[in-house]
Order: C-alpha cells, then sequence, then structure tokens
C-alpha cells in the first residue's frame, strides 16, 4: 500500500558528513482509499442503475422557516457526485505523487460527496421523502451513548487504564435510571442515578485494574458479563413482576432553545433536544479543556503516558488513575441515562446492545482525542440511523451491512489504512512503583 | 543542604539490597557513590527518592529526620535527581515536562507562559540554549539530559543526584556535564554521584564511597589509583587487562560494504558503511549509544527491514534474507538488551539454550522436542560456560545479569561459528563474568572466526579490538588501531575524522 | 570498568570470587519477588508479560477460593430476590425462625437443583435416568473445553483472543452449510467434512485477526472484538437471506436442520444426548498439550509469547507465527461452533448459535490457568453450571442469569488472587521461601 518516495535532496552528501539525513515518505493509503471508494462507487452505479428522482426534505412540517421539497433526478446527481470525487482522487494522486499529503477537508469534501450521491442512489423513484432533519437529527441521538461512551474511554486510556467496560458503565446505568427515575419520578434522579453507577462500574475497573493491577482488559470483558449477568437477573426477578412501579420512568422532554432552534435544518436537529444532549455539548467541549489546557489534564496525561515519570515529580499515579475511570464511569453513566430518561421510557434486556463496543470503536478512531472521539461517534450514529431512514425510503442496501459500518471502519482504522491512531504509550500497564 | 543516611537497609524478600548504609553528603562537595552492577546503588537512590521505602534507617537533611512518603515529598525537601533512565513524557514539551508536578496557573488553568519563561532562564544561566517548545521526543540525548537537570533545578533542588549520567554520552559531552556539576557545586549544593567509571570518579569526585553487595566496604580519595578502587569495589584484586596475542589470520572474510539502514520514521541510521573482518581478528565497533552500532548488528542478523548493499560472509551474499537463514549460515549474535533480545525470562535455562535452535536436528525431530538431548546440552553448557544456578530447569530471568549473559554466549558459541557478533556483550554484569566474557570472546577469534564487538566503553573496546571502527551519526568516522590514543577516539566518537587532528587512518 | 592499570593490587581479604553460594541466594531470592538485577529498570512491557503471566496461572486454593465466593454471592442473589425470603424477613422480629427456614427453602432448594440437573438426579427412575445429567454437564462442557482451549492456546501465545463469538458464529455457519447444503455423502464422510469446514471457517475468521496484528500491528483485542460485531451481523444476513443459510420456506433467520447423515453421533445411544464431539473436544486437549509442550511449533508459539523480541532474534518469524497461533486457535473454537450444529442444535440455528460460548471461553482458559488439563476441568465445571442452571431456572424459577453472574465473579477472584487469599487468610506463595529455606538450598547446592 505504502511506497518509499525519496527526498530529492538525498544523493548530495553533505561535506560536513555529520547531519543524519532522513528519508521521508508519503503513503499511498489516502489516494489509494479515494480511488478504491470511488471506483466501487462507480461499479455501483454502473451495475445497478435506478430511476426515478430522490425527494429530500429539508425542513419539518413544523418549522417557522419552510424550505420546498427538493427532487432532483437520482442518477445525475449520483453521476455529478462521482464525477466530483474522482476529481479529489485525483488530486490527492498528484499531490502524493510530488510526496505531499491529502488535506484533510479534501477527504471530508470527498466523503460528503459520496454521501450525498448515495443517498440519491438509495432513495431513487421511492414515493417516501429523504427527511434530512430527522436523518441528522436521529443521527445526534444515536450518537448521545456512543460519545459519551467514547468520553470514557478517551478519559481511562490517556490515563493509561483500557476500558473496554464501557458497554457495562452504559447498561448499568440504564437500568438503574430507570429504577430511581420510576421510584421518584424524576428523569433527573435517574440520571444522577445513572452517573453513580457508571462511576461504581468504573470503581470495581479501578479496584481490580489499578490496585489489584489485573489484566485490564480481561476485566473489562468480565465487568461487562457480568451487569448484563446481573441487570438480566435484577430484570426478570424484580422488574417484570414489578413493572409498574419500578420500570415506568418518565422521560426528558426537548427543551426548545429560542431563536437558535430555528436556524434552518441544524437548528431543529442540534437545538430542538433533550437537556442531555446539551449537557453532552459541554461535556465534550469541558473534557476537551480539561485535558489540554488544566493542572488535571496534564497530569492524567503523564500517567498515560510515562506514569514513572509522573511518579518521579511527584503526581500520584493510582490515585490519578482512579479520578480518571470515575469521571469516565461518569460519562458512561450519563450515556447508558439516555437509554431510559430519553429514548424509551423503561429498561429492557441488554438494551445498550453493544453500544458501548461502538463507542470503543469511536474512541479509537477518534485517536483518544475527546472531540475527534465525539465526531467519530455522529459518524457512527449516523450510519446506524441511516439505515432506519433508508429503509423508510425502501433501500436496497440489507440493513445488516449498514449496522455493521462501523465495526468495518474501525478495522480499518486499527489496521493504520485510515491513518495511524496512536495510543497513549502506557496504554494497559499496570504501574509498579521503582 | 547536608545529606546524611543512617543505617538505611532495604531488603526485596530475602534478598538485601541495601545493608545498613551510611552516608553523608556535606553542602558544596561532590560525593561520588561508586559500586558495580547490582551493587545496590540505585536501590539506596530509590529509598532516598521516596520511590522506596527503607525497611530501617533514616534519612536527615541538616540534621533534620525526614519520611518520604514519595517523591513529591523528596522533591518538595529539596532533592533533586537526574535519572540514569530519563523521566521525560516524550509526546510532551520541554516546558510541559519541566512544569510537570508544580504546575504555574491559577484555578487549575495552565500557565504555560510562565513555564515557558522558567526553562528559558534557568538555560541561559548554565548556557543550554533549549527551546521550551521542543517536544521531547526530537530532542538528542544529550540535551534530553539537560532538561532533567532544568527538571530538578526549576525546583530549588539544594541535593542532586545524579544516577549514572555519563552512559549516554560522548566524552565530550561528559566533560560538559562534570563541568556543570562543578558549577553547581561551587553554588553550595551537595551533589551524589553515582557511577561504576573509575575515571569519572577520579576527575570529579571530591569523596568516594564503595558499595558492594549493598553495603558500605570504604571510603577512598580520589588520588587512589584504579587498581585500588577496582578492588575496594569488586572485593578482590582484578585483572585489569585482557590478554591476548598477535592475530592469526584465518580464510574467514566478513565484507561490508556501502550499508544503509532506514529506521521506521524514515532515517538513515547507517549511512554508507563499509569494512571487512578477517577470521581471527576482533573489529570494535566504538562510538556513543544510538550512533547506528544497534542498526548495524541487528543489519547483520537480518533483524533491520529496510536495507541496502552488500554484507557478504565468506563471499555469500546475507542482506535480504531471513534471521533464520543468516543463523544457519553459521552467525552467532549477543544482542545488546539481554533481557529483551537475548532471552526469554519465563522459560528455563534448558529452553534458552535452545532457543534459536528450535526448528530442526539436534533439538528437534519430525516436529518433535528432543527433551533428553537438550537436557544433556543443557547440562554440559553450564558446566562448560561457569553458569552459576541451582539447574537447570530454573528459569532465566531468576539469574543474574553476568549468568543470563553466560547463558546467551554459550547458546551462541556451542554452534559452528563463522562470524560472531557481539553488541555491548559485558553491559549490566559483574566484574567476574566481565573477565570470562572477555576470555570467551578472544578464544574464538583465536579460533580463526571473524569478531565484531559493539562497545560503548572506549576502554573495552580498546582492550579487545586488534582495529576499531568509530561510527557518528550513522557514518564510519574512521577504522583505527586499537593502540590510537584516547583522546583521539574521543574525538572521533564526536565526529571528528582522526586526519584533521593528526589521528592516523588504518 | 577499567583495563589500563598494570598492577592488580592483591588481595589481602578471605572474600575471593562472588562466590557460589551468594549467587544462589541471589536466585533463591529472586524467586521470592524480587526484581532481576537490582539496578536494572524493568521494563513496562514486561511488566505487561508478568501482569498476564499472573492472572494465567494461579494455584488451585485459589481457584477453589474463588469459586466457593462467587458461589456465595450468587446465594445472597438467590435469596434476596426470593419474595419467600422477603416476605419472612418482613416480620424478622416476631418469627425469626421463619427467615432461616426461607433463606435455607430458597438457596437450598436452588443449589440442590442446580445439583440435580448437573450431576445426579435422586429423583429419577433408575441409575441410568439418574446419571444423564451428568452427560448433559459433558455436553455442556463440549463447546466450553473447544473454546477454551483456542481462547488458551492464543493466551499462551501473548494473543488476547476476545474473539470466540465471531469465529463460533461463522464456524457454526460453515459447518451447517456443509451439512444441509452437500447431500449424498455417507454417515460419517459427511461428518467429518461439516466438523472440518467447522474448523476452517473459525481458522479464518480468526486468521484475519492474526494477519491484521501480523501485518499492520492491529491489537488482537480490537480486531477480534469488531469481528465479532461484523461476523454477527454478517450471519443475521445470512440466515435472513432465501438461498443462503435461511431455510427455505420459512420467513424466520434460522437455517435448516442438519441432516442426520453430517450429525455428530451419539456416544451412549437413544437415550442420552451426549454426542462425539465430547471425544473431540478430549482429543483437543491431548492435542494442545502435546503441541505446547512437546512440539518445536508450540515452543515457538511460547517463545512469541513471553518474549517476541527474543523470539525474532532466534530466527523465529514471529508476524507468521502470530498468523497460526490464530489460525489454530480458531480452528479450535471452529470445534465449538461444529459441534453446536452438528451435535447440540440440530433442528436448525439461528443467530444465537454461540450462546454467549465466546465469552465463556475466555472464562475458562482463565480458570484453567491457560493450561490444557486445566482447561479441560473448567469446561466440565462451567458445564455443570450450564447444565444445572437450566434445570435451576425450570424447576426453582431463579433466572439463569445467575450462571452468569457466578461465571464472571469466579473469574474476577480469580485474577485477584491477593483479594481471595486476604478473605480466606490463605498463604502468599511467592512468600513460601523464607531466608532459612533459602539457606538450606544454597547448603544443598554447594
Amino acid at each position: 500500500m505504502s511506497a518509499a518516495v525519496e527526498a530529492p535532496d538525498m544523493p548530495g552528501t553533505p561535506s560536513d558528513g555529520v547531519e543524519k539525513r532522513q528519508v521521508t515518505q508519503v503513503g499511498w493509503k489516502a489516494a489509494g482509499g479515494l480511488i478504491v471508494i470511488a471506483a466501487l462507487f462507480a461499479l455501483l452505479l454502473v451495475a445497478a442503475p435506478r430511476d426515478g428522482a430522490t425527494k429530500f426534505a429539508l425542513s419539518r412540517g413544523s418549522d417557522a422557516l419552510q424550505i420546498p421539497l427538493l427532487e432532483i433526478p437520482a442518477m445525475p446527481l449520483a453521476w455529478s457526485c462521482l464525477v466530483l470525487m474522482a476529481l479529489i482522487a485525483a488530486i490527492s494522486v498528484a499531490r502524493t505523487l510530488a510526496n505531499r499529503t491529502t488535506s484533510i477537508w479534501a477527504i471530508a469534501a470527498f466523503g460528503a460527496l459520496f454521501l450525498v450521491g448515495f443517498l440519491a442512489w438509495a432513495g431513487a423513484g421511492s414515493s417516501g421523502t429523504l427527511s434530512i432533519v430527522s436523518l441528522l437529527s436521529g443521527s445526534l441521538l444515536g450518537a448521545v451513548p456512543l460519545i459519551y461512551g467514547s468520553l470514557s474511554g478517551v478519559i481511562g486510556e490517556r490515563s493509561g487504564v483500557i476500558n473496554i467496560a464501557i458497554e457495562g458503565q452504559m447498561l448499568a446505568a440504564a437500568f438503574t435510571a430507570a429504577i430511581a427515575g420510576s421510584v421518584t419520578g424524576s428523569p433527573f434522579a435517574g440520571l444522577f442515578a445513572a452517573v453513580l453507577a457508571g462511576m461504581l462500574v468504573a470503581l470495581v475497573l479501578a479496584l481490580f485494574t489499578v490496585t489489584h493491577r489485573v489484566n485490564q482488559i480481561i476485566v473489562g470483558v468480565v465487568l461487562n458479563v457480568l451487569v448484563l449477568g446481573l441487570t438480566s437477573f435484577f430484570y426478570t426477578q424484580v422488574l417484570v413482576p414489578n413493572a409498574a412501579t419500578l420500570n415506568t420512568a418518565p422521560r426528558f422532554g426537548s427543551w426548545t432553545i429560542p431563536l437558535l432552534s430555528d436556524i434552518p435544518v441544524i437548528g431543529p436537529v442540534l437545538f430542538d433536544q433533550a437537556p442531555l444532549i446539551y449537557l453532552m455539548y459541554l461535556v465534550v467541549a469541558g473534557v476537551s479543556f480539561a485535558l489540554y489546557r488544566t493542572r488535571w489534564g496534564l497530569r492524567l496525561r503523564a500517567v498515560g503516558e510515562h506514569p514513572k515519570a509522573a511518579d518521579t515529580v511527584g503526581v500520584n499515579v493510582e490515585r490519578t488513575r482512579y479520578l480518571a475511570l470515575l469521571i469516565g464511569g461518569a460519562c458512561a453513566g450519563l450515556g447508558g441515562a439516555f437509554y431510559t430518561t430519553v429514548a424509551i421510557d423503561k429498561f429492557g434486556l441488554n438494551m445498550t446492545a453493544g453500544a458501548g463496543f461502538i463507542a470503543l470503536a469511536a474512541m479509537i478512531f477518534g485517536k483518544w482525542d475527546p472531540v475527534r472521539a465525539a465526531l467519530a461517534g455522529l459518524l457512527f450514529g449516523f450510519a446506524s440511523n441511516l439505515q432506519n431512514v433508508l429503509s423508510v425510503v425502501g433501500s436496497p442496501v440489507p440493513s445488516q451491512f449498514m449496522l455493521m459500518v462501523p465495526y468495518v471502519v474501525t478495522l480499518f482504522a486499527v489496521a493504520g489504512l485510515v491513518g495511524r491512531s496512536r495510543p497513549p504509550a502506557a496504554n494497559g500497564q499496570p504501574y509498579v512503583k521503582g | 543542604m547536608r545529606l546524611e543516611l543512617r543505617g538505611i537497609t532495604k531488603r526485596f524478600g530475602a534478598l538485601v539490597a541495601n545493608d545498613h548504609i551510611d552516608l553523608t553528603v556535606e553542602p558544596g562537595e561532590i560525593h561520588c557513590l561508586l559500586g558495580e552492577n547490582g551493587a545496590g546503588k540505585s536501590t539506596l537512590m530509590n529509598v532516598l527518592y521516596g520511590l522506596y521505602e527503607a525497611d530501617e534507617g533514616e534519612i536527615l537533611l541538616d540534621d533534620e529526620v525526614q519520611h518520604f512518603a514519595g517523591p513529591g515529598d523528596a522533591m518538595a525537601a529539596g532533592i533533586g535527581m537526574v535519572h540514569q533512565h530519563f523521566m521525560l513524557v516524550p509526546v510532551f514539551s520541554v516546558a510541559e515536562n519541566v512544569m510537570l508536578g508544580h504546575e504555574p496557573g491559577s484555578g487549575g488553568v495552565l500557565d504555560v507562559e510562565s513555564a515557558r519563561r522558567q526553562v528559558r532562564e534557568i538555560s541561559e544561566r548554565f548556557g543550554f540554549h533549549l527551546d521550551p517548545d521542543a517536544l521531547i521526543e526530537d530532542l538528542p540525548v544529550g540535551v534530553q539530559q539537560r532538561v532533567e537537570i532544568i527538571k530538578a533545578l526549576s525546583r530549588n533542588a539544594d541535593v542532586l543526584v545524579f544516577d549514572e549520567p555519563t552512559a549516554v554520552l560522548t566524552p565530550q559531552e561528559t566533560d560538559e556535564l562534570m563541568a556543570i556539576m562543578r558549577q553547581l557545586r561551587d553554588s553550595g549544593a551537595s551533589i551524589v554521584f553515582i557511577t561504576h567509571k573509575l575515571r569519572e570518579v577520579r576527575e570529579v569526585a571530591d569523596r568516594i564511597t564503595v558499595v558492594r553487595h549493598g553495603k558500605v566496604v570504604g571510603e577512598a580519595s580520589p588520588t587512589a589509583s584504579d587498581a585500588d578502587l577496582a578492588s575496594l569495589m569488586v572485593g578482590r584484586a582484578v585483572e585489569l587487562t585482557v590478554h591476548k596475542d598477535e592475530p592469526r589470520y584465518s580464510t574467514g572474510l566478513l565484507r561490508v560494504s556501502g550499508l544503509q539502514v532506514v529506521d521506521d520514521a524514515g532515517a538513515v541510521v547507517v549511512d554508507d558503511v563499509s569494512f571487512e573482518v578477517r577470521g581471527g581478528e576482533v573489529l570494535a565497533v566504538a562510538g556513543v549509544q544510538g550512533n547506528g552500532q544497534t542498526e548495524l548488528t541487528e543489519a547483520l542478523l537480518g533483524l533491520q527491514d529496510d536495507v541496502s548493499g552488500s554484507i557478504t560472509l565468506d563471499g555469500e551474499e546475507l542482506t535480504g534474507r531471513s534471521v533464520r537463514k543468516v543463523l544457519d549460515r553459521g552467525v552467532g549474535f549477543v544482542p545488546e538488551d539481554r533481557t529483551h533480545d537475548g532471552l526469554v525470562g519465563e522459560f528455563t535455562i534448558a529452553e534458552n539454550l535452545m532457543l534459536d535452535r528450535s526448528d530442526g536436528p539436534p533439538f528437534v525431530r519430525s516436529g518433535a522436542l528432543q527433551l533428553a538431548y537438550r537436557d544433556d546440552f543443557a547440562r554440559s553448557a553450564v558446566a562448560e560456560y561457569d553458569v552459576r544456578t541451582l539447574g537447570i530447569d530454573t528459569p532465566v530471568g531468576r539469574l543474574s545479569g553476568g549468568n543470563q549473559q553466560k547463558v546467551v554466549l554459550a547458546r551462541e558459541l556451542k554452534r559452528n561459528l563463522r562470524l560472531f557478533v557481539a553488541a555491548q556483550p559485558t553491559r549490566g554484569v559483574d566484574v567476574g563474568s566481565i573477565e570470562f566474557i572477555h576470555k570467551q570472546i578472544v578464544a574464538t577469534r583465536d579460533a580463526g572466526v571473524p569478531v565484531v564487538v559493539v562497545s560503548t566503553e572506549l576502554d573495552e573496546a580498546t582492550a579487545l579490538a586488534d582495529r576499531i571502527m568509530v561510527m557518528y551519526r550513522g557514518r564510519v568516522v574512521g577504522i583505527v588501531p586499537s593502540t590510537t590514543p584516547r583522546d583521539t577516539l574521543g574525538l572521533m566518537m564526536a565526529g571528528i575524522p582522526p586526519v584533521e587532528h593528526g589521528g592516523e587512518a588504518a | 570498568m577499567s583495563h589500563q592499570s598494570q598492577e592488580p593490587t592483591p588481595e589481602p581479604g578471605p572474600e575471593k570470587e562472588p562466590g557460589l553460594s551468594e549467587e544462589l541466594e541471589q536466585e533463591v531470592a529472586r524467586e521470592s519477588g524480587a526484581p532481576a538485577g537490582l539496578d536494572a529498570g524493568e521494563d513496562t512491557a514486561d511488566r505487561l508479560a508478568h501482569a498476564l503471566q499472573q492472572t494465567m496461572s494461579h494455584p488451585w486454593t485459589v481457584a477453589a477460593g474463588a469459586i466457593l465466593l462467587a458461589v456465595l454471592v450468587g446465594s445472597v442473589m438467590i435469596a434476596f430476590t426470593d419474595e419467600r425470603v422477603t416476605s419472612a424477613a418482613g416480620y424478622f422480629f416476631a418469627r425469626p425462625g421463619d427467615l432461616f427456614t426461607a433463606l435455607g427453602d430458597s438457596i437450598g432448594g436452588a443449589y440442590s437443583a442446580l445439583f440435580r440437573g448437573a450431576v445426579f438426579n435422586p429423583r429419577a427412575d433408575g441409575f441410568a435416568a439418574q446419571i444423564r445429567p451428568l452427560t448433559e454437564t459433558f455436553n455442556y462442557a463440549t463447546p466450553l473445553i473447544a473454546a477454551g482451549l483456542g481462547v488458551a492456546l492464543a493466551f499462551r501465545a501473548g494473543l488476547l483472543n476476545i474473539g470466540g463469538q465471531g469465529q463460533m458464529l461463522i464456524a457454526a455457519s460453515a459447518a451447517g452449510w456443509v451439512g444441509f447444503g452437500v447431500t449424498g455423502l455417507p454417515f460419517g464422510v459427511h461428518t467429518l467434512l461439516a466438523v472440518a469446514a467447522g474448523i476452517a471457517g473459525g481458522a479464518v475468521w480468526a486468521g484475519i485477526a492474526g494477519l491484521l496484528k501480523a501485518r499492520t500491528g492491529a491489537h488482537e483485542v480490537i480486531v477480534t472484538i469488531m469481528l465479532n460485531w461484523i461476523a454477527f451481523y454478517l450471519v443475521a444476513y445470512l440466515l435472513a437471506t432465501p438461498g443462503l443459510l435461511q431455510a427455505p420456506g420459512s420467513s424466520n433467520p434460522k437455517a435448516p436442520p442438519t441432516p442426520a447423515s453430517a450429525q455428530l453421533p451419539g456416544l451412549l445411544g437413544e437415550r442420552y444426548n451426549l454426542h462425539w464431539g465430547f471425544v473431540l473436544a478430549l482429543a483437543a486437549v491431548v492435542f494442545v498439550w502435546w503441541l505446547l509442550n512437546r512440539s518445536s511449533q508450540g515452543f515457538a508459539f511460547r517463545a512469541v509469547g513471553e518474549n517476541p523480541r527474543a523470539a525474532r532474534v532466534a530466527g523465529i518469524d514471529v508476524p507468521w507465527t502470530t498468523v497460526k497461533v490464530m489460525l489454530v486457535a480458531g480452528g479450535l473454537v471452529g470445534i465449538a461452533g461444529a459441534s453446536q450444529v452438528l451435535g447440540q442444535v440440530t433442528t436448525g440455528f439461528g443467530g444465537d448459535i454461540d450462546a454467549g460460548i465466546g465469552f465463556d471461553a475466555i472464562t475458562v482458559a482463565l480458570l484453567g490457568g491457560s493450561n490444557p488439563w486445566g482447561v479441560l476441568a473448567a469446561g466440565i465445571l462451567f458445564g455443570a453450571f450450564k447444565a444445572g442452571g437450566t434445570a435451576m431456572q425450570a424447576s426453582e424459577g431463579v433466572p439463569n442469569d445467575i450462571v452468569l453472574v457466578v461465571q464472571s465473579l469466579i473469574v474476577l477472584f480469580i485474577a485477584a488472587p491477593p483479594l481471595v487469599r486476604a478473605i480466606f487468610r490463605l498463604p502468599d506463595p511467592d512468600r513460601r521461601r523464607t531466608p532459612r529455606e533459602a539457606r538450606k538450598a544454597r547448603k544443598e547446592a554447594a
């Protein structure tokens, strides 16, 4: 996939003979990837052309500002997108040949074009409309647990503790939020209980991995199953017989933010949501600030990169890791609360259904950075939601393949095909003093 | 500040690492702690620095008893440490590393600008020229060490501990470090200098305390002879020279020409290196750690991926071959880092002795291990190479450094060799084993095998070599006879070719 | 170290060479957990390996303690959710005896049901029927042993195979497809072919993870987790698509039944469900033991697992070995998948054919200390839990999920021996050599 391109100044031997030479390489991964995707899309359009037009709705019926329905002939739109995609791929190839990297914006534009083209193809000839607002708003909602969960992973792993137990943290949180909400009648109580549950699972993780230095992956995997077993057991034994009193949770309504929510398309998507979503904006920004600009963040990152160095300047490694895991657990708790305080009003068996693992994937894809991880969470939320929207317009793509997307993308990411992600250096390693 | 250690005792299980050690360091003095590898020097300093808790004894600063729960307490009390393995976060900037642990700023928000200012201030005071925003991983080791010093000084340390600080430095850089240490001493700091190098001790120390097997065995004055210091350190008379006759060349020949190795980051780490080694002679590769010697030896064995140029052994091309094939051609290899590259710590001595012959006869027949043969082989190797152990089933990780190295040596030398490559063969090894290992290397040479020895210790290189090749930044500075003066070699290690200062090229 | 001085001073003291006895003492001391080479900074990679090592190997006392603790926690859960107990607790001060009776009924009932379902059922007619639960235990143990071996083998080579679920799903699909898709083969040949297909399916799916690790350094844990989900949706798609794995004429995501010619035949006759898959699992135990302890390939696996850098220097092709390990491990998990489709669920399988065994395998490998015989014992124990748990749910109404809880608690406790030792006041094996014993060992050696 990658070829070494020697720097042009290489053969000239400097007479002083002391400087170490550098042979720089620009890999073919980016350009190659773009070419492959463009080619596959072209193949799809040629092999399975579809007739008719695709209807895009850019506003909801209730919105103040109404935008007329866009009805665009599907194949011409798809082909135009493909042409532009091919253009970007060609530029990328040219830049790679000139030993320069492809800009991230070009790749983003490529992705957006691909998406529009694909939607046009998938929705062609359908009587249904593709509601962009509900597509985006559904993506955002689907991304909420992923983003909160990935923050749990980011904070924990930046301190050097691998957190496979995000799934368990969220499931436990969803379970307790349902009970606390049902008993008190307040979604805020549910939220609070969820945070505590997330932190409790984190505490167990910390106890075993930080204090007892047990392999972090094994503890994470086992905690997921322990929480699944516990919640399933108590659900069957306690919640089902007492559903009316213990498993009928109140939900947050949406809080419409005046003015902002009137912005076309993104207004209703971003600013007509439950408070948990607004909190998410704050938490992502807050974690990012705290990680890079505060004493706590500096020490946390130092502990995750080189715990002994941190120890030798008086940073308490174990306490830092405990705190990081607990804060992460609180984040995952908020993510779990989404299920039973926003999405639906009762707990169901194994209701997180693998979201914790997509959150893990978002963390990796986001290169252990809160903002990038949140963006990756949005992307994965979008991929899951796209499947729902496409089934409305009767898309020919089997739903299972859409659901697979986050995992496949992550597989490519960890294999280094989508840019190398480098985890914190001490990630996964228990710290022993001395 | 006056530092006093009284009766410090530290045990690990049944092993007594420090046995009632007393030590006093006065302000304005450089106190040298001299001892062999494994004598317990670093353990003592870890106790002083709060990383270990002493089982007995106490630490006093200006006659006040201190209780350190961790390094934070030790630093607060005015103790600073320049660690042997730098305690720097590679992906952090200089300023971030310096401020870590005592960050300026209010309300928990970092004030990076004042950290930068502090770095600039201290580096100007010592003439360091450091960019506070440079990432540690981009800096050469010598500069990284200065960051360590700044870290300690930024905390107003009055007691400074230098733990084996010269291992990674050129002779010139070592001289500069000594000057810095004197400057610090003259400004009133108490300095503890831990080392096992006699030359440095005599050069810079005001007082010397010698440690052996965890005990203080005596004090010495800087005017004592090398032999006296060595025998005090080791506990017996030490053979300080390596006896070898004039080389008797055989027909064996290693020829390396135009060798280039590029590392993962795209840097050319071995750059157009050419040399020849004849059967029956030792070529020592000298140079400061990290100038391409490691990669050169790895390339000889086929461990490097991006290699161009040519390596021929007795006329047969070795480049591009797998490690397996190279080993099968009769190349013996002692890696620089034996615990990571040479041995499997959890494996028994017997298993380690067959480690690089695990694919065929005599240790394996039709896919099955030949346990009886393996054990017989191991018993005879252990006896022949004087490996001191309870038995061949002992996991090799439990042996001392010297005995581990003997296992590696036995495994490699008991094959039929046509080339022997040893990287840092005596690093972290006790003096008794050093003597044994040197004798084995000379015996291999005398058997007519071409031998390549890499050593960053100039003394070892000159003692073993018939010719010395000095490397700097991946290139060969020159190949000179082993009788070349030490000063010339020192300058070559800093990249200055021998002809320019009157040296003699071979 | 200097070589310059020409006149070595004679040494007056009695101390000569660092004596043999002294070094042996150090060796013994190191055994008791002291850092090897006092001044040597221990590398973090070694620590990671060491931590894994500690997690993997444990004395049987700790295992027994962990099992006991987990069962105790399970009892508390059963008692607290039993209405008889909670109602008796309501009037505890009036009639305290009732609470204890209720507690006894609840916990005793549950565990005796578990015993009747897993080992021996005295209520059945005749010995043959009474012993039937034990054969059920072996039946449940079959895939656990096979998959547990797959995880244990990978552990020994330094790889955490979290991908049992995906490997089983692919293996089951492959075996199932050969089972009902290929016709006209004689009995025996058909079975063998189907088993081979299952092994190949598991091997390929695990091999992807091995290949990615070998070629790109991608962490096998992340890769196998992602592959689990990919397999999950892939098999869901196959099962929901006519002409692929879906049973003809059905609209459910379910495969057609396995024909008799491809089934693993019964081992003890019609009366019992136990099939030849168990023998296959036992054979796998012996095979893995030989592979790890007696073969050169296993030597390479272990060398790569303990210290990949040293293995590479010793001429072992580490990436290729990684791929080979994952292929064999996946093949072993594949046996589990095949045995599910060809022996356990022959009426047509669905997307849940893995039955959580991918995870169970991790616990089996841990409890078994990554040693084939340990895996056999752990597999049978967890098989008994599964068989008994089903019976417990049927007769006492205790949800089967309790087994998951007990199982994960066992692993947690085993992974942290100090915790178990503290609770049961067991001696620490790391401290078993006192200085006196060290001196004794020294004397013996001298």
